[in-house]
């Protein structure tokens, strides 16, 4: 037998599948115990552009201190895919296990020592149990939840509970459920010695305050919370959940229960062009209107985004980014639309991006943007992540301040205007490069005319060099002000007195927390600003003035948020290294680490 | 640039129902060329507009790119503008529909702009019947890059350079029936008594009402050897309709329904009447209108008039079940579930 570590709370478990077959509710279930036993977990899906038929996998992490990056580890693998289990016998780290359906025989030839296979018959005792083909399918699924639960030491009192709580309008499911988790349940009981030393235990209210969710379904949540009435989308993977959530929370929360009428308008436009186009529409006429995408949709919008730059209309872009260049992996994580997004559209146009990095701060962000872009009157991009998108993340509960306003910035209404003797709608009246603007259909006094072909400070068409380069340069002191505006970076210093930095954003924050205390278990001791916001806030230029090495720490190949800083601070460009990570897959703990003490060792050598 | 008009009022002058002179619906001076058929478009709107007591402020006139994209600015003054980028005035105008559906629509493209490169656009506002006027000022070439045939030129026509366009046009009548457009019209820019009721027609017309007016370019398109002339078009047109709009509180008439005449009756109460022209023409049924049209255009000639309704179509509101109250006008407290809400809907996420 080959030597098993003991794990308690601390392992990773990763499911191989074939999609379409039912397995998503199976392994929401697994993670949904452990973390009802109050164990931080943390679910990653592998899965594949394709509706069924290809292998998927799922990884969940559970780790009593709460680490949430990809272990680049596996400690438990249940193989149910035959297509991939040489590569998911391969997976398994030495000591761990592999549990596999023995109803067929697995070729011989594929074995290994270093690790304990356990076969559980799972077609076989779903055949004999259940009579419909599809139910046989899906059981099957529910049946090896049933041994894990044996196995891993789950408390099975909390999968009934969950059952239950997941079924309640269809009892007859409940019934069959537990019957498959039982079968599977049984067999591990009466053929292995459970639990295996990898296991659970309970933390009792450890996990007290937290929730599981998904960053597009806080994203979405976040939208109907702002305020926004207008949504404006084309399909694309991997944003869909932030459209699907926003019109699930608006059925539930702004639909008239005797008229049906809808207090919201959701368009599911032609292409990304026609959804930014309408996003800009609804802003224009003074509506929270929102597209969610990703990197090949803000391609396709790019024209409007420069032209609700230069015209100054609000509007929002939440970008979940996956894998480039051109269709690239649709189904793969990347922060490679930095550059995309800062600068999208010809000429000279920047936009302030707001990078969450985890759903918790999707939801609130998600709020933020609207303020944003409506106080600044310009595109402002949201940019999430496939990782934090679709993946499961457990984090603090949502909160929401009743006293929350939406900051509709700086709107004049009939009442300002009788005041006034001419409206114009491009006067720095106060300094701060933000203009007033006034709505459609209110008055005739606030009339303008929104072009984006050159124009002068009073909104006239104009050819003239110099009325021209006014506007333009007025652009940059609004710029201005946006820094003042944007969310903070956030510090972490480290325990002692260091020279090291890191820098870091979005869904790479996981990673880079584990890798911090594993250097500084080596000695290794670095602080960290997590970047929130473009464009940067003063404390980011202070950060890396205060360090002699920081490492950016990103997953793109072209080290985009780098070349960002290095524009804003160019004089210290060569203190800025490089740590990237950019197969899709979203980055591990190790990656960082590995990066850090690797370019340390090399000083030391040089 | 832009030459804001002289405003003279004048004693005695003739006001609307809501105390404007027709001076009042006009905008800037226009850059076009003399003679432009844009510029008597604008001239239709701006009486249509007065004639149908229309406060500017609840208009909102929009556009995308070149010279048909210009006239926003001169129709209105006291309306917003909005001048997009090329071929996409049907999405601006989808979402500020869809943020504030009390606004009526206008919005003013060319042949290049609906035919060419918001072709799809152009398919789209139409597929959701947006509640708005989609004025087409066609003149099968591209102004302002000098001289290029559009789409909407006849196979056959020549530029004024002496070639010969070889492909087919885009018709883009035909093309918006058959898409299922609820209201498609067709006029002559030079035609102003069809003009104007066709325009408060389609104004009151509770869905995307398409109108293509034939508006010759004086300067790269009013030769011999083209379809899109003054002269070709004077001599080409077979008008199969007059229309004429009467608002609910008008009293209906009997002197109306000379001839061959049938009323429809629009949900806010006006009604669209129809005088035949030519009675072989029946506007409601689609086959019969596109039918119409083929016979017509391959003979060379240009049918005009109110081609094709059906009030009964669900516009993009009715379809969404969209709230009465324009959605930017509701209150944060309808948008906003709350903190309990909040707290609740996360008891499933534990």
């Amino acid at each position: 037998m080959p030597a098993t570590q003991s794990r308690i709370n601390d392992f990773v478990l990763k499911i191989a599948t074939v999609n379409g077959t039912g397995s998503a509710s199976a392994n929401g279930l697994l993670m949904k115990a452990l973390f009802r036993m109050g164990i931080p977990v943390t679910g990653k899906n592998l899965f594949p552009s394709n509706i069924q038929g290809l292998p998927t996998w799922y990884e969940i992490r559970a780790n009593r201190e709460g680490y949430i990056s990809s272990a680049g580890r596996v400690d438990v693998m249940v193989a149910m895919n035959a297509q991939t289990y040489q590569k998911d016998l391969d997976e398994v780290s030495p000591g761990g296990f592999l549990v596999y359906d023995s109803t067929w025989p697995r070729e011989s030839t594929l074995h290994r020592d270093d690790i304990t296979v356990l076969g559980v018959p799972l077609s076989k005792l779903c055949n004999e149990a259940f009579s419909v083909a599809r139910l046989r399918i899906l059981m099957k699924n529910v049946a090896y939840v049933g041994a894990l639960v044996a196995l891993l030491n789950i408390d099975l009192d909390v999968i009934k509970k969950l059952l239950e709580q997941t079924f309640a309008s269809k009892p007859k499911l409940i019934d069959s459920n537990l019957e498959a988790i039982m079968l599977g349940y049984d067999y591990a009981s009466e053929n292995f010695t459970c639990p295996l030393p990898v296991r659970a235990e309970n933390m009792g209210d450890n996990n007290k305050g937290k929730i599981m969710i998904t960053g597009n379904e806080a994203t979405g949540l976040g939208c109907l919370y702002a305020g926004a009435t207008v949504g404006a989308w084309y399909p694309i993977t991997p944003s869909t959940g932030v459209m699907d959530s926003f019109s699930k929370y608006c059925e539930t929360f702004r639909v008239d229960p005797e008229t049906g009428e809808k207090r919201y308008c959701i368009i599911q436009a032609e292409d990304e062009l026609a959804a930014a186009g309408m996003v800009i529409g609804a802003n224009w006429v003074g509506a929270r209107g929102f597209t969610p995408t990703s990197g090949p949709g803000i391609s396709l919008m790019s024209e409007f985004i420069g032209f609700a730059y230069y015209a100054e209309i609000p509007s929002v872009f939440i970008n979940v980014q996956r894998a480039g260049p051109s269709t690239g992996m649709p189904t793969r994580t990347q922060q490679s639309d930095v550059m995309q997004c800062a600068y999208a559209s010809h000429g000279d146009t920047k936009h302030p991006i707001l990078f969450p990095s985890n759903p918790h701060e999707c939801f609130e962000m998600a709020v933020t943007v609207f303020d944003l872009a409506e106080r600044l009157q310009t595109p402002v991009f949201m940019l999430s992540d496939l990782d934090i998108g679709m993946n499961d993340w457990m984090v603090s509960e949502l909160t929401w301040d009743d006293r929350y306003r939406p900051d509709r910035g700086k709107l004049l209404g009939p009442e300002e205007l009788k005041k006034m003797e001419r409206f114009v709608r491009y006067l720095n009246v106060d300094g701060d490069g933000i203009t007033y603007r006034t709505l459609p259909g209110e008055d005739p006094k606030g009339a303008y005319f929104v072009r984006g072909s050159g124009h002068n400070r009073y909104g006239a068409y104009t050819e003239d060099s110099d009325e021209y380069q006014d506007v333009l340069d007025r652009l940059l002191v609004k710029w201005a002000t946006a820094k003042t505006l944007v969310p903070d970076a956030l510090l972490s210093k480290a325990e002692r007195s260091t020279k090291l930095g890191i820098v870091a954003y979005g869904s790479t924050d996981g990673a880079v927390i584990e890798a911090r205390d594993r250097l500084a278990d080596q000695g290794i001791h670095a602080d960290y600003l997590r970047i929130r916001a473009f464009p940067f806030t003063e404390e980011v230029e202070d950060f890396l003035r205060a360090h002699d090495t920081i490492f950016v720490v990103e997953q793109n190949r072209d080290a985009q948020m780098k070349s960002l800083l290095m524009l804003e601070a160019n004089d210290i460009a060569d203190r800025l290294v490089s740590i990237l990570h950019y197969n899709g897959k979203p980055i591990p703990g190790s990656c960082v680490v590995e990066g850090v003490t690797g370019h340390l060792e090399k000083e030391a050598a040089a | 640039m832009t030459y804001a008009r002289p405003r003279i009022d004048l004693p005695g002058q003739k006001t609307n129902e809501i105390g404007l002179a027709l001076h009042d619906y006009e905008g800037s001076l226009s850059t076009l060329c003399a003679g432009c058929g844009h510029d008597s478009i604008t001239a239709a709107l701006v009486q249509a507009l007065w004639e149908m007591s229309i406060a500017p402020e609840k208009l909102i006139k929009m556009s995308g790119i070149g010279c048909s994209s210009k006239t926003p600015a001169y129709f209105v003054h006291g309306a917003h503008g909005f001048n997009s980028v090329h071929g996409r005035m049907p999405s601006v105008a989808t979402g500020a529909l869809a943020g504030n559906r009390a606004l009526i629509g206008i919005g003013v493209s060319g042949d290049g702009d609906s035919l060419s490169i918001g072709f799809g656009q152009f398919g789209h506002v139409i597929r959701r019947n947006v509640n708005m006027l989609y004025l087409i000022e066609n003149n099968g070439v591209y102004g302002l890059t000098k001289g290029q045939f559009s789409a909407s030129a006849d196979a056959g026509s020549t530029s004024k350079r002496g070639e010969v366009n070889q492909m087919q046009n885009i018709n883009a009548v035909a093309t918006a029936i058959s898409m299922g457009a609820s209201f498609v019209g067709r006029s002559f820019s030079g035609d102003r008594e069809q003009l104007v009721p066709l325009i408060k027609a389609a104004i009151a017309h509770p869905g995307c009402a398409v109108l293509d007016v034939i508006s010759p370019c004086v300067t790269f398109n009013d030769h011999q050897g083209s379809t899109k002339s003054y002269a070709y078009v004077r001599e080409h047109r077979h008008k199969a309709m007059e229309t004429d709009l009467i608002s609910p509180r008008a009293e209906i008439k009997a002197s109306y329904y000379a001839g061959d005449t049938h009323p429809v009756r629009l949900h806010d109460g006006s009604t669209i009447l129809l005088r035949k022209v030519d009675p072989d023409y029946d506007p409601t049924r689609r086959n019969n209108a596109l039918g119409f049209l083929e016979r017509h255009r391959s003979r060379g000639e240009i049918v005009t008039g109110l081609l094709y309704i059906d009030q009964n179509v669900t516009d993009m509101h009715t379809q969404s079940r969209t709230v009465r109250t324009p959605l930017k006008d509701l209150e944060f407290e309808r948008l906003n579930p709350g903190s309990e809400a909040l707290e609740k809907l996360q008891l499933g996420m534990k």
